[in-house]
């Protein structure tokens, strides 16, 4: 019983039972070794898509309460009497509910098939006045919320596998998506700068040093600028028309001493202090000395742009709202005390001055450090709040509407006109995420692409897709450095997973052991900074603010306070974090050329976890593994012991990390958990990927996402628009760790074929491959395609609807030949063969659908007429009916699914692959007798010519050979883990040991002579793929077809059976051979020949032997032209050209 | 020229026989049937129900290779080809299921079957004497005597694996009486076609035709019929002492023996699986050649359970035979 309940849990629980791996609890731990099993229970506690997860957890339990807060009041700008305000919010369960109990109207398996959203209800509590008294109520239903799969809104969290089972869910699916409309959207991981960070560049030819900030808070999006100009300073921002020089906006927000302007920027350095004099000369030109005259120097220059009805602004108020609010706007101010702002500013333009003096002080924009992921839930909350906003001022447009008028039979209730609009935060988020397009009102932002449909090709296309992180760069500026590989992506972004092409380096993919962090609080921490013997900033004298060795203290990069003791104030924060006092997630980190400390808690961070190295000493002991593997510990507890802590890349540049517990020396503070996570899920896969080229395996990144094989253990229930799925699929001889932590081996796309490389028939060159034709006939490489049909059946308005019809029989009673394949209720039979023409769904229109109702209902005796519109299928091949789902539609319309399979074997031309980017198209299949054979009497089921490997210099695939030969023969899996795997010196033992040479290589009799080969061959299982890439829905030809209506040449394109088209540059080929004749008949007569009477008198185009302009049939000549020209005269004539031909006899 | 092939540590010489009529010009080489009878040996090692294993020694690679060939491709067999499936409520595919009984080894004399006429017109096409007909009809419930506790699916459900030997013959016509001595089963019973859970079911009937392996690997009688060539080992130096040890080492137990004077002799060359581990070791460069003879066949014939591997044997020399029988008969060939 005890056995049953374990294979039940949780699939990673097999990874941290006690005799994992042939490791049983006796055995010795050997902490270098078996660190590597923080790995599984991190991803236990993580999972693959957590970074997801946690940040749509963030906005649903988080931040859509502060988003509340934010919008909490609505008033009405008529009845002064009138408030209404929001108490709380709460998504998939009411105030009385549990939190864990989600109401979600239906599984999300179910959603899929019917086409609907997976969503959840919004509710919220209100309090509002209705005439004198106040009222509360609870659980207004304001929208629904599309819920992210395995968020702990969703129905799926925390169930077992047999619960999944029950639900039609795949266990091993990572979820991380939402469904809407019944497609499965991702919202992708999206880079870009940090916000309300300085980043300071210089443009080395124009001399130009500028710091900027973008600023966003919750309302407003702004970007200040400090520059320089002809090496004096100025401050820009876009709504002050120009720039303002730098003295002055330090005067204007209250620094009106130019020794305490002088301190705070430079400093005692005379260098500096030389370089900033310049600017006092600018601001005494101008005769600003005092804050008033700043103010209304600056509030002359702010752009205007005042909303209807707020009162107009003196200047000097402008200047004011100009420094208070709209200058680095992430900075509040608070009674109009702009010490913080003065010397946020004065930051900024020493920064300026460090970079004007030191030009490799600059900061460094694709540096991992100064990016932010943003995730699902920061881009849902967004678009959640503008919607929100949105509902508020149409509820307070519609409320002032009503509460305008003067009487009112009824006392007003407020609640009677909130229900309203209640659609619109539904629609609006459902068409938002099924788009991909976030327009948002408030930060004028409009950006299109924001969501993926999820790639179900495979298993590790959808996971793929769920680590993928895309760059908000242009992808056609060509500029290097954003694609480049940054050395601080090590082990926070896969190293290897990049598209090739326009996208190359801005699509990235995350590690495998990566986490994003999601915001903290900053209060909290601000005040630990300054218990821990940080000088509020407010207090502090300017004079010391940058004396020597006082080092500054940001927090999320505004400047807190300062400390003498940089050194010991870091320690001991990160004492505290590592006690778990503080989120595991703050950074703390000490930047010795700025003599700054800097602390960050904000989301989007990416960051990992490592081991902590103390005295020399790695903290994580045997014993502590040994609880792991008893499954008492969890990660958390390494975390919370003290023993693991996350960082982020920037507290990761200023620590010392060993790769390995040998490599450990006094200064060392980190140690890695392991190394191949450097790599991401996708580049697990790859064994051996160290001994490769770098990019083979990045093809092979991007060729494991077309591999056929298990999609979902679901996926016979699924019903996608196109579905591949291998027949046989197995898992790889040798493996990985990290194909084991991904499940890989239970969903694997591929077969493990046994190979010879050798050269076989010269059917082989260029990477073409040789298949063994009883493989085939016993299975390899067959694989299945299932193509999704929908129909709905609409309803029309004059009551009429379209219906499905019953098979026509003939005289004999047997249906005609289009209707082979319906059962009596005119929808395809499940297993029947359907034939290229005939159809699946014997739909019906009604034929008076358009017309109106004449005068109430229809009487029943009024038959309505129908009309035949059949779905049919077209196909070289036949397909089998899968399944048949007949639903209702959200907008209750009749939905019918018809799911059509094929299964296909391999054939010529269909492409395959191994793991290491070594794609190749099968060029002959050949008879088993024919093909070489072994002292064993082993035949390949592949041979691969010898020439893949010299350029390509894929060593891996050759380990991989070796190590699943002695696999196979010793009857284990191997592994090829990277900078790990099974040593080849191991595998060359077993195979001596198994009677085989230590090389790999067989002596190979050929099959067609029986002679033995003069080579020995190397010969062994080398793990397949087959990808997508399939000859049958590629393959196209034409001799007569269809032509497109305008110009009547042959059209375009296989799916339309397009002409196979002579372009230009072979067009070229034959003028310049001379073959005239062949080209009139490729142009002209075998494409669009037209005969047309042209009149010689006029030079114009008659008809019928008759010139319309002449009014004469005299000089008609009857000729050939391309319909095209004649096109062209024609639309020449209509703009009052007239295009005149002249004929005349050639010969 | 000798008739070694020589195994050397990065290449195989001398693989091609040159003992035919005009390769050189003092050796006349033309094939002697009276010399071919005195040199031809065939030896059983060993022969099973399913396995064979002998050495054909003498005769030139080229017939050797046929004999292997034609057991692969060419003598027929009996194999499920047409499947029509009534009813099938499992999770496996019709196509998939059709492809596994037509892998499943059948047991039937293709003697007892005639060729079938392709052209022939669809319902003329099967009788008794060329198509065996099997059905299966297997439901899957739950098993109401189930032991509590045990959750293995062979206790919970009846019928939840669908074996091979659930594949029933229907003896058509006069097949009753042809057949009663042998009627049609599956060689392996516990091939698993499919599996079912509680109200699935599968309803098919099958049609197997007579057929050979190069049309579809399934009509193959044989899992593998292949040669490999006897090893020889040639000691040129005497090997003593620890070398002798490690000379032993390197090849498979029983090749190598060592003698009371601590020398290393061939005990048993035919074990050897000329694996050239010996090659690798400077130690012994120069003190062995390894070699393979040309004309030592030792073939090792599986059988997919059929027929016994000596009857496919003889079937093959019988299609060969048939196939000269045809050549000689040729009109282009016969100028004389």
């Amino acid at each position: 019983m005890t056995n049953t309940v374990k294979m039940e849990e949780d699939s990673f629980n097999d990874l941290l039972q006690p005799d994992f791996k042939g490791k049983s609890l006796t055995d010795p731990i050997n902490t270098a070794e078996d660190k590597w099993n923080l790995l599984p229970a991190f991803l236990k506690v993580k999972g693959l898509v957590k970074q997801h997860l946690d940040s749509f957890n963030y906005f649903v339990d988080t931040d859509l309460k502060k988003i509340i807060e934010a919008n909490r009041k609505i008033l009405s700008d008529v009845d002064p009497e009138f408030y209404l305000k929001y108490l709380d919010i709460r998504v998939g369960y009411k105030s009385a509910g549990d939190p864990k109990q989600i109401e979600v109207l239906l599984p999300p398996h179910e959603c899929r098939l019917r086409d609907l959203t997976y969503s959840a209800p919004i509710y919220v509590d209100v309090e509002y006045t209705r005439g004198r008294k106040i009222i509360i109520h609870r659980d207004l239903e304001i929208g629904r919320m599309p819920i992210m799969l395995r968020s702990n809104k969703c129905i799926l969290s925390g169930r077992n596998e047999n619960e999944m089972a029950y639900l039609n869910e795949c266990p091993l699916d990572p979820g991380g998506y939402f469904i809407v409309n019944g497609t499965e959207k991702v919202i992708l991981v999206q880079e870009q700068l940090s916000k309300n960070r300085i980043i300071v560049e210089a443009d080395e030819k124009k001399q130009i040093v500028q710091a900027s900030v973008t600023s966003s808070t919750h309302e407003r999006k702004s970007k200040t600028y400090v520059v320089t100009k002809n090496d004096k300073i100025y401050l820009k921002h876009n709504s002050i028309s120009e720039e303002i020089p730098i003295v002055v906006v330090l005067k204007a927000a209250g620094i009106i001493s130019d020794l305490e302007i002088i301190q705070m920027v430079c400093g005692d350095d005379s260098v500096y202090q030389d370089l900033f004099a310049v600017n006092f000369e600018e601001a005494a030109k101008l005769g600003i000395y005092s804050q008033r005259e700043a103010l209304e120097f600056i509030g002359r220059k702010v752009k205007t742009i005042r909303r209807m009805n707020s009162p107009k602004l003196s200047i000097i108020q402008e200047g004011i709202e100009a420094i208070a609010t709209t200058v680095i706007a992430h900075i509040t101010v608070d009674d109009l005390d702009f010490r913080e702002k003065a010397l946020y500013v004065a930051e900024m333009t020493r920064r300026v001055i460090m970079a004007m003096h030191n030009p490799k002080l600059v900061d460094d924009r694709d540096y991992v450090g100064n990016k932010r992921l943003e995730l699902a839930g920061q881009l849902m909350s967004l678009l959640f709040e503008d919607l929100f906003k949105k509902f508020n001022n149409d509820f307070k447009a519609n409320l002032d509407k009503i509460l305008k008028k003067p009487s009112r039979a009824s006392e007003f209730d407020a609640l009677l006109h909130i229900n309203i609009h209640s659609n619109n935060i539904t629609t609006g988020l459902n068409r938002s995420i099924s788009t991909g397009n976030w327009s948002l009102k408030r930060f004028k932002m409009e950006r299109a692409g924001v969501t993926h449909v999820l790639s179900r090709l495979s298993y590790i296309s959808a996971l793929g897709m769920m680590t993928r992180i895309s760059s908000q760069f242009e992808k056609s500026r060509k500029v290097s450095g954003p694609r480049a590989l940054q050395p601080s992506q090590f082990g926070m972004l896969c190293t290897s997973d990049t598209p090739e092409g326009e996208a190359c380096g801005l699509v990235k993919n995350l590690a495998l052991m990566t986490h994003i962090t999601t915001d903290d609080e900053e209060d909290p921490i601000r005040k630990l900074c300054y218990i821990l013997g940080v000088e509020n900033i407010s207090i502090a004298d300017s004079a010391t603010l940058h004396t020597n060795g006082t080092f500054g203290v940001h927090l999320n990069g505004t400047l807190i306070g300062t400390t003498r003791y940089p050194t010991a104030f870091v320690t001991k924060f990160r004492k505290l974090r590592r006690t778990g006092k503080i989120s595991a997630f703050v950074s703390i980190y000490t930047n010795v050329h700025h003599a700054a400390v800097h602390i960050a808690a904000d989301g989007g961070r990416i960051c990992r976890p490592l081991v902590i190295v103390e005295n020399g000493v790695s903290k994580v002991k045997a014993d502590h593994l040994k609880n792991l593997k008893t499954g008492d510990w969890e990660f958390d507890d390494f975390l919370k012991n003290g023993l693991v802590e996350y960082l982020d890349v920037n507290e990761e540049n200023d620590s010392l990390i060993a790769l390995y517990e040998p490599d450990i020396i006094k200064s060392t503070t980190h140690l890695e958990i392991e190394t191949f996570t450097v790599l991401g899920a996708v580049a697990g896969l790859i064994p051996y990927p160290h001994h490769n080229q770098s990019p083979r395996n990045t093809y092979q990144c991007a060729m494991g996402k077309q591999a056929i094989g298990a999609i979902a253990y679901n996926q016979f229930r699924r019903i996608d628009t196109l579905l591949y799925l291998m027949c046989y699929p197995q898992q790889p001889m040798v493996k990985t760790k990290t194909i084991e932590l991904i499940d890989y081996d239970k969903l694997p796309a591929g077969q493990n074929a046994t190979v010879a490389v050798m050269s076989y028939s010269g059917y082989d060159i260029e990477d073409a491959l040789v298949l063994n034709k009883a493989s085939v006939d016993r299975g390899f490489g067959r694989c299945q395609t299932l193509r999704k049909n929908t129909t709905v059946l609409k309803r029309y308005p004059n009551h009429s609807k379209d219906i499905v019809m019953g098979m026509r029989v003939d005289e004999n009673g047997e249906p005609i030949f289009q209707h082979g394949a319906l059962g009596p209720d005119g929808l395809g039979e499940v297993g029947m063969r359907i034939q290229s023409g005939q159809s699946y769904i014997n739909k019906c229109v009604p034929t008076n659908a358009s017309e109106s109702v004449v005068g109430g209902a229809p009487t029943i005796n009024q038959q309505q007429q129908h009309r035949e519109t059949p779905l049919t299928y077209r196909g070289p091949e036949p397909s089998y009916v899968d399944q048949v789902m007949m639903s209702v539609s959200d907008n209750d319309q009749a939905l019918i699914k018809v799911l059509l399979r094929q299964t296909r074997r391999p054939e010529l031309g269909d492409k395959f692959s191994s793991r290491h980017g070594q794609k190749g198209v099968c060029g002959i299949i050949v008879q088993q007798e024919d093909m070489p054979f072994n002292d064993d009497g082993i035949s390949p089921d592949i041979i691969m010519n010898p020439h893949g490997f010299p350029s390509r210099m894929t060593v891996g695939k050759m380990l991989e050979l070796v190590s699943g030969k002695a696999g196979v023969l010793e009857g284990t899996l191997q592994y090829g883990t990277c900078f790990g795997g099974s040593k080849l010196e191991d595998m060359s033992k077993i195979l001596v040991d198994k009677g085989f040479s230590y090389s790999g290589k067989d002596q190979l009799y050929s099959g067609i002579t029986g002679e033995a080969l003069q080579a020995y061959i190397f010969f062994g299982p080398i793990y397949y793929q087959k990808l997508k890439h399939m000859v049958l829905d590629k393959m196209h030809a034409r001799a007569r077809g269809p032509r497109a209506v305008l110009t009547r040449q042959p059209t375009e394109g296989r799916s339309r059976d397009g002409g196979l088209r002579l372009g230009e540059m072979e067009r070229d080929c034959v003028i310049a051979y001379g073959a005239s004749q062949l080209l009139l008949e490729r142009l002209m007569l075998s494409s669009d020949a037209f005969d047309v009477d042209v009149c010689n008198s006029c030079g114009l185009m008659g008809y019928n032997g008759w010139c319309p302009s002449c009014k004469s049939s005299e000089a008609i000549i009857k000729m050939t032209i391309p319909y095209a020209a004649k096109l062209l005269f024609q639309e020449l004539i209509s703009m009052n050209i007239a295009p005149r031909l002249k004929l005349s006899d050639v010969f | 020229m000798s008739n070694i092939i020589g195994i050397e540590h990065d290449r195989v010489t001398n693989t091609t026989a040159t003992d035919f009529p005009g390769f050189s010009a003092n050796g006349e080489n033309a094939w002697n049937l009276e010399e071919f009878k005195k040199k031809f040996q065939l030896n059983i090692s060993y022969m099973t129900d399913r396995t064979a294993n002998f050495d054909m020694i003498g005769l030139d690679t080229s017939i050797a290779n046929a004999f292997r060939r034609i057991m692969i491709a060419e003598v027929p067999s009996v194999a499920a080809e047409y499947v029509y499936v009534f009813n099938n409520t499992s999770v496996i595919q019709d196509e998939v299921l059709a492809h596994r009984i037509g892998l499943v080894p059948l047991k039937v004399d293709p003697d007892m079957l005639t060729w079938i006429d392709p052209t022939a017109e669809e319902k003329d096409k099967f009788t008794d004497e060329n198509t065996v007909v099997l059905s299966l009809d297997v439901m899957c419930s739950k098993n109401p005597n189930a032991i509590p506790g045990n959750t293995s699916s062979e206790n919970l459900y009846k019928n939840s694996n669908v074996y091979a030997k659930d594949l029933k013959f229907e003896p058509q016509g006069k097949q009753s009486q042809t057949f009663a001595k042998c009627p049609v089963v599956a060689c392996d019973p516990n091939i698993l076609l499919a599996k079912l859970r509680p109200g699935q079911e599968i309803t098919l009937r099958v049609h197997c035709i007579l057929g050979v392996g190069s049309d579809h690997a399934k009509f193959s009688p044989v899992s593998t019929a292949s040669y490999r060539l006897l090893p020889t080992i040639d000691i040129q130096k005497p090997i003593t002492g620890q070398d002798a040890k490690d000379f032993q080492k390197c090849f498979p137990s029983g090749v190598i023996g060592i003698n009371s004077n601590g020398e290393a002799f061939v005990k048993d060359a035919r074990k050897d699986t000329v694996s050239r581990e010996v090659l690798r070791h400077d130690k012994f460069n120069g003190k062995v050649k390894l070699g393979r003879v040309r004309d030592h066949f030792i073939f090792n014939v599986e059988s997919t359970g059929a027929m016994s591997p000596e009857e496919i044997f003889f079937k093959s020399v019988r299609v060969l035979r048939n196939k000269a029988e045809y050549l000689r008969n040729c009109p282009i060939g016969n100028l004389n």
